[in-house]
């Protein structure tokens, strides 16, 4: 059995070597001209294409459709017959690289001391180095919004790929959104237990995001003038804080808001409906009980990021609640990007994926909620979420449909480059299979 | 409260004439048969009479007045059971002291927790409901079907074996050493609290004899020639641990790390303690051969890793590598999430190694069912065998498919059809939805279940 087993991973592996030419099982990745031919090809946003051709040169998609006189000599040919070629996946809430090991204090840096920490940037603590990434990007998933957390502004995440040896280079948007937690009306946990003090500990704390928002507005305005013509002017003392935050009330950066009950979430698209606030460029995060207000969610125009696997939120809540939101949502018109929130486990993206599809959103629009709908919403859509001539080289090569877990992802392409397809876990598997076999 | 009431009263129409372990008797016909131990069988009906399967095979007709359900283009196979679970506890930890042999679940089950039927509705019918890990040797633990709306007493498993929680590593190291400053504070430590707690209980079992021995030959001479024997008192701590070595007991423990299942297999022999499973157990992959050599069985997760450091050399292919390498092994829960899709659990072993459909299978009915030593009564469709059957609307292993029907004994317990929202038996006042609702964007892990209750302690 084992040795049968064995067998089959080397003709795996070999096989892998035949229709790759120079595959890249560890050490480094294949990278210039690569040609897919005979794949299905889904580009989500033309369609799919049956015994599709695509191309790659460098970084960028050279062509995709059917054409196979495209490929001329030079390329790397994969044939892909009977595989299926999605665009990478992108998850819109994780802090994959920020923490190691989240039981080790020394290893988590996603969660810095203090309430209000627009100026702190997931960009910085992004460890390229993690173990958990090569566990990831081998599963399809190329690109993770990694996020702060913690105090009332928690700071800012970055939009990274999975392929690279520093942040500079895989960092996508570096300041892709700034993470807010919404401050709940609701008691609970260690805080005020009746209504009336909840209620003022909730205003509290909006009139502290306010004004907040309110200096950052007037720093922003301070500043432009200053730069615009600084002669003859003095020089505003520079404030860390509010000089992060200038991208966000400028409405570029995106505000990620962490809501989840539908107290919580009616007070913030109250909230978004200020008149001061209209340039911001809104978020929701978590949403658990979007369900509930997914019109007036829709309505408001905010875009949301949601998960399927946690447990419903109210014990008296239907079973299926988590698996529904997402579609929920979509019917409505909200526009819907589905995330994680792991750190370690960012590949389980394409199940969270797969519970949304089989829940009311259909595989299409759950595709679309990995790739070009994160891809919209954190405004690089240009640059990824789908196969288009032009866009960046992120995709993979499924055996399958790649929701499905009974499914092999076999190649991963990440801004061209085809990334070994080996990470810690597939290691200690080749290592310990059959441990105490000897050199043949 | 509206939904409340139209439950309540739901449960009590299903609940009418209830007695200890109803039974129901049920024909599934022209079904995908997942038998677990006799391969698919294409366009095959079983028959559940009073709650036993009692036909399974092609064209079986029932008892009349048993319901007969189409099972065209839909699979059947045994209900899940997962090793591995904390879903209706009342308490989890009894903390305080390194080894709590003693405590049990018996009288720990929540049997109104609408986790139950949330486990029901992702086709498991029975679970191990355990103590926690933060001792070395914790509480015993409780087999448990799945009857939702019974009371404590009638979800019991009937002649399920007795077992018993250990833990190794890092929890039980944490609370004791770091929290409380005692013994244990390393793996050493670990080691010698369950080999002088072992030796202790021998001893007593020795004195205790002795004391039986001497009142006995007191009571018949009663001339006065010999003393009373000074009595030695009665130490349910000890007769558990007697029990354990005496192979009454089926030992579960919480480990990790491949030197400390090492460490636990030498003890184990030395006191002939056979029979036992290894939870958790990331890195029993490294170990697989000497597991599979003891004759030990693992129950392990499909995927998590790196939450905490004694997880972290750890890989999603382990339940692969112990499959191979012969070792039986199940893939549990420990989680009120995961537990309600364990059929995804499992298929995950066939992208993490490509291990066959039919031993994923395994790994949540047959497997688990033998290491809890009910494995004559259910985890596959076997005429005998008690019908605790969940009909899936495709193939168990696809993200796509859901469970339509669960039965435990033939007793329908969740239908897809006629699913109410509100599926509370009770209005909990512990449970407040606002605890879930936690605004952050971010979740991650850095614990597993079995350390529930645990933190206030570790905290103050």
């Amino acid at each position: 059995m084992m040795k049968s087993k064995k067998w089959n991973i080397i003709l795996a592996l070999l096989l892998m070597v035949t229709f790759t030419v120079q595959a890249q099982i560890t050490g480094k990745p294949n990278f210039g001209k690569i040609a897919i031919i005979d794949a299905t090809i889904h580009t989500i946003t033309e369609g799919t294409i049956q015994h599709g051709v695509i191309t790659l040169d460098g970084e960028k998609i050279e062509y995709v459709g059917t054409d196979r006189s495209k490929v001329g000599g030079g390329y790397t040919v994969i044939d892909a017959t009977g595989k299926h070629v999605f665009p990478g996946f992108m998850d819109s809430g994780t802090s994959l690289g920020l923490v190691e090991v989240n039981a080790v204090p020394v290893t988590v840096d996603n969660r810095e001391v203090g309430n209000m920490n627009p100026n702190m940037l997931a960009f910085t603590a992004f460890n390229p180095h993690s173990a958990s990434i090569p566990v990831t990007r081998v599963s399809g998933v190329t690109h993770v919004i990694t996020a702060p957390q913690g105090g009332l502004m928690s700071g800012q995440a970055a939009l990274m790929d999975l392929w690279g040896y520093s942040p500079d280079s895989m960092a996508i948007d570096a300041t892709a959104g700034m993470v807010l937690n919404w401050p709940s009306v609701q008691s609970r946990g260690w805080g005020p237990r009746n209504p009336e003090q909840a209620e003022k500990r909730y205003k509290e704390a909006v009139r502290n995001l306010d004004k907040w928002l309110d200096n950052a507005r007037f720093y922003e305005q301070m500043m432009n003038e200053f730069e615009a013509d600084p002669i003859g002017k003095t020089k505003p003392e520079k404030n860390q804080q509010l000089q992060a935050m200038r991208a966000l009330v400028q409405g570029e950066t995106p505000l990620i808001i962490a809501v989840s009950s539908e107290k919580d979430i009616l007070n913030a698209i109250e909230w978004s409906t200020h008149e001061e606030n209209s340039s911001l460029n809104i978020v929701f995060a978590g949403v658990e009980e979007g369900w509930r207000v997914s019109e007036k969610i829709a309505e408001a125009g905010i875009p949301c990021l949601v998960s399927t696997l946690y447990t419903p939120v109210r014990s008296y809540d239907h079973i299926h609640r988590p698996y529904e939101n997402p579609a929920a949502l979509m019917k409505a018109g909200v526009k819907v990007a589905i995330m994680t929130r792991e750190v370690e486990n960012v590949r389980n993206l394409p199940f969270n994926a797969g519970y949304a599809a089989a829940y009311g959103m259909g595989a299409e629009e759950a595709v679309k909620a990995v790739t070009i709908n994160p891809a919209e919403i954190f405004g690089v859509s240009d640059r990824l979420g789908s196969l288009e001539i032009g866009k960046q080289a992120n995709l993979f090569i499924s055996s399958g449909d790649p929701f499905e877990p009974l499914s092999q992802i076999e190649q991963v392409f990440i801004k061209g480059y085809q990334i070994p397809m080996d990470s810690r876990h597939t290691q200690l598997f080749e290592e310990f299979l059959d441990r105490d076999a000897t050199q043949e | 409260m509206k939904n409340t009431l139209t439950t309540l009263l739901i449960i009590a129409v299903f609940s009418v004439g209830t007695i200890a372990q109803e039974k129901g008797s049920v024909l599934i016909q022209n079904a995908t048969l997942m038998t677990i131990t006799d391969g698919i069988i294409e366009n095959g009906d079983v028959l559940i009479v009073d709650g036993i399967i009692s036909a399974i095979g092609a064209d079986l007709s029932g008892p009349s007045g048993v319901s007969v359900v189409d099972g065209t283009g839909k699979y059947v196979m045994p209900g899940i059971i997962d090793a591995h679970s904390h879903l209706n506890t009342v308490s989890t930890n009894e903390a305080r002291n390194p080894v709590t042999a003693e405590v049990t679940m018996e009288e720990s089950i929540n049997p109104n927790s609408v986790s139950i039927y949330r486990a029901l509705a992702g086709g498991v019918t029975s679970i191990h409901l355990m103590h926690g890990s933060a001792n070395v040797i914790g509480g015993q633990g409780e087999t448990l079907k799945l009857r939702y709306g019974v009371t404590q007493d009638e979800m019991r498993f009937a002649d399920a074996k007795r077992t018993i929680k250990f833990a190794l590593g890092e929890n039980p190291t944490r609370v004791h050493g770091q929290g409380n400053g005692i013994q244990p504070r390393t793996r050493m430590g670990v080691e010698q609290i369950i080999r002088s707690h072992f030796d202790e209980a021998l001893d007593y079992r020795i004195k205790r004899e002795a004391y039986f021995a001497s009142k006995e030959a007191y009571e018949v001479d009663r001339r006065g020639r010999t003393a009373p024997p000074i009595p030695v008192a009665k130490n349910l701590r000890y007769d558990v641990l007697n029990d354990i070595i005496d192979g009454e007991i089926l030992v579960h423990c919480h480990s990790y790390r491949a030197d400390e299942i090492l460490m636990l297999m030498r003890v184990f022999n030395d006191y002939g303690i056979k029979n036992y499973t290894f939870q958790h157990a990331n890195e029993a992959f490294k170990v697989a051969p000497e597991i599979a050599k003891n004759g030990a069985y693992t129950s392990v997760f499909a995927d998590w890793w790196a939450y905490k450091f004694e997880v972290y050399y750890s890989t999603a292919y382990n339940a692969t590598i112990l499959n191979e390498n012969g070792v039986t092994n199940s893939i549990n829960s420990d989680s009120n999430e995961l537990i309600r899709h364990l059929n995804h659990e499992a298929a995950k072993t066939v992208r993490y190694g490509e291990t066959s459909e039919s031993d994923a299978l395994k790994m949540i009915t047959i497997n688990p069912a033998k290491q809890l030593g009910i494995d004559e009564m259910v985890g596959s469709l076997e005429i005998g065998k008690q019908g605790d059957v969940a009909i899936w609307s495709g193939h168990p292993l696809s993200i796509y498919s859901k469970v339509e029907h669960t039965y435990v004994d033939g007793k329908k317990y969740f239908d897809l059809y006629m699913d109410p929202v509100d599926m509370r038996i009770a209005v909990d006042s512990e449970d407040s939805y606002a605890e879930a609702v936690f605004n952050t964007f971010i979740q991650g892990r850095e614990e597993d279940s079995c350390m529930s209750d645990v933190f206030e302690l570790i905290e103050q």
